[in-house]
């Protein structure tokens, strides 16, 4: 697959505080490019330059070959964290507005169609609830069948329904051929969407591969998860080592029968005892040390 | 190109006419302004009694007698050949050469009437006599005279907060920032908010002169072309300024300081309320440099004196010269974010 947006050695500084610190990556025509982090990564700040948004104080973006110019805006889609829309005039007109900026453009009747918009197309923009202001968002960011689509965090603040939803929408613009570069801070969303991903933190990529590969690179174990009520810290942490968190104990083991004849033995109820495959959120933690919605 | 350009100026559009609150008000605001004035001024002569002094000479005794009555304005003139259309216009009561004890006077208006008594009761123990020329012309109803600068300063505010606050808040909430993720560039987009707000508060003050003129029938004898060019060229200036405002602050309240930082002086030192005449030279010099002194004095050389392209094109220049550069700059300086 050729590469259809390169980024090499990117910098971005805010007074003191560098946000982005040298980050370089490639994103092949096709793909579904993830850019994971906690909040404060770096990873919006990264988007937008990405998107001509915002200027790099160094470092390169090439879309295609050559720098971000009008070509790119005309087959760019982007759909950012928080936009407010013009007030006073409807979907429709707002989706008319757009689709004027662009030479070709999709039927806005068939983006209502496929995102549920028709019911409020005629409604004003300020009186939009929040999953149809993301409807919509998306809607506008594909109204000129872009090539590239960008979104930054689209689910946050989503209910579950609309977020995979919306996951579902993204996997169709991908098998329609577009690339797609999100953000996102649900590892879920990162694994049910994304070919690669990058994980940032502090301004720099500490990992980057196909989900999977990046799970199998750094784990040969699994989890054993069992409720905190059920084994005290003090065993939990002596005995297997034990993390703490959401209510539940995680014991990595890479020997499942021997840890459960240790639970056994030391009495500790199996009733809500749970066995998993180390997951992306694992692997986060592992690397950073921080939760990824800390 | 034009079509992007077309797709923000409708979309202006229709913000701005469903925001019926700030379509009342642009349209209430001056209706109101000129009611005040036809209605609560136009009996009482607002100004005190004003003559016209031709300076540089050394007045007799019984000129001095005159010129030192008290609650008489005197105006220092150099010339009086030129100032005579005030005493036509009835903007002095009367001019007064004490060097030739010569004086002009308009027999129309009932303010010259006294002042000519005063002046000639100052002579009547003097050897020297005086000389009086009549003048003719229609009294300038204060109302007359206020109106060009009303339009005027309508067209400012509209232009300066309609454009100004307007780009401010798309900044602040994100519109631009969605805007400069499309093809649209900084041109264009400046393009259409120009345009939108010329066409909108042309419209707008064009209902607003037909509604006065039925209500309060001023003076209009000029070209109503040379109007809407000095109008025209008054808004692109003033929309320009807005344009500067607006070009990189985020903050609504900021741009509300600068922009009431530019306004209010233009309200009262660009000779919208009051003649400047006889005001301070700096304050007179000062006037110059604002925008509405321009548009507000050239509507009133066409409406007032029918004053032709030619005599208003001073004007002209200057407003359309400096919307040259003020454009230049906004468009320089503008930030999406």
């Amino acid at each position: 697959m050729p590469v259809i947006l390169q980024v090499s050695n990117l910098v971005k500084r805010f007074g003191s505080l560098t946000a982005v610190n040298d980050v370089s990556f490639e994103i092949q025509e096709g793909s579904c490019f993830g850019l994971l982090g906690p909040n404060g990564a770096g990873k919006t700040t990264t988007i937008e330059m990405m998107e001509g948004i915002k200027m790099p104080d160094a470092g390169e973006i090439l879309y295609q070959g050559a720098a971000l110019g009008q070509q790119f805006r005309i087959e760019a889609g982007i759909m950012f964290q928080n936009t407010a829309l013009q007030e006073f005039i409807t979907v429709r007109e707002i989706m008319v507005q757009f689709s004027r900026f662009y030479p070709d453009t999709a039927s806005i009747d068939e983006l209502a169609d496929r995102y549920a918009l028709h019911d409020f197309l005629n409604q004003d923009t300020r009186k939009l609830s929040g999953g149809q202001k993301q409807r919509l968002l998306l809607a506008m960011a594909l109204i000129n069948n872009p090539r590239i689509l960008f979104l930054d965090e689209p689910t946050t603040g989503l209910d579950p329904q609309s977020r995979r939803n919306l996951w579902k929408q993204v996997q169709q613009v991908k098998e329609q051929g577009a690339t797609v570069l999100l953000t996102t801070h649900y590892m879920e969303e990162a694994y049910e969407l994304c070919d690669e991903i990058a994980i940032m933190d502090h301004g720099r990529i500490i990992a980057h591969d196909a989900p999977d590969a990046l799970l199998a690179a750094h784990f040969d174990d699994v989890v054993v998860q069992i409720h905190a009520a059920d084994i005290p810290r003090e065993i939990g942490e002596r005995e297997f080592h034990a993390v703490y968190r959401n209510d539940n104990a995680h014991i990595v083991t890479g020997d499942v029968n021997r840890t459960i004849e240790q639970l056994l033995h030391l009495d500790i109820p199996l009733d809500r005892l749970r066995i998993r495959a180390r997951d992306l959120e694992d692997l986060f933690l592992e690397l950073t040390g921080k939760e990824l919605r800390a | 190109m034009w079509n992007r350009i077309y797709a923000l100026f409708v979309a202006r559009n229709l913000e701005f006419v469903r925001d019926q609150s700030a379509l009342a008000w642009s349209v209430l605001l001056p209706v109101l302004i000129i009611f005040v004035f036809a209605y609560a001024f136009t009996e009482e002569n607002p100004e005190k009694f004003k003559v016209g002094l031709i300076s540089g000479s050394t007045a007799g005794p019984a000129a001095t007698i005159f010129t030192d009555t008290r609650y008489i304005r005197f105006i220092e003139f150099d010339d009086a050949a030129r100032n005579l259309p005030k005493v036509e216009r009835h903007q002095i009561d009367l001019l007064f050469d004490p060097a030739s004890n010569r004086y002009w006077i308009n027999q129309t208006s009932p303010n010259g009437y006294i002042v000519e008594k005063l002046l000639v009761a100052a002579y009547a123990d003097s050897a020297e006599t005086l000389q009086k020329t009549l003048v003719e012309g229609d009294e300038i109803r204060y109302v007359d005279w206020v109106i060009p600068g009303v339009i005027a300063m309508n067209i400012m505010w509209g232009a300066l907060f309609g454009i100004g606050y307007v780009i401010v808040r798309y900044r602040k909430f994100g519109v631009l920032k969605r805007l400069s993720a499309t093809p649209v560039t900084a041109v264009e987009f400046l393009c259409a908010q120009i345009l939108s707000r010329l066409w909108l508060l042309l419209v707008v003050n064009i209902v607003i002169f037909i509604g006065m003129d039925l209500f309060v029938d001023f003076r209009m004898h000029g070209s109503y072309f040379n109007l809407l060019l000095v109008f025209t060229l008054g808004c692109i200036n003033l929309i320009c300024c807005g344009l500067v405002v607006a070009a990189r602050i985020s903050s609504e309240e900021v741009a509300n300081g600068v922009l009431n930082l530019f306004s209010w002086p233009m309200m009262f030192l660009s000779g919208v309320w009051f003649s400047l005449e006889g005001a301070h030279p700096w304050m007179q010099k000062f006037a110059l440099i604002l925008p509405l002194t321009h548009v507000t004095d050239a509507a009133r050389e066409v409406m007032i004196d029918g004053a032709g392209i030619i005599q208003i094109s001073d004007h002209l220049l200057v407003l359309g010269i400096s919307s040259v550069i003020l454009l230049f700059i906004g468009a320089r300086i503008f930030q999406w974010e």
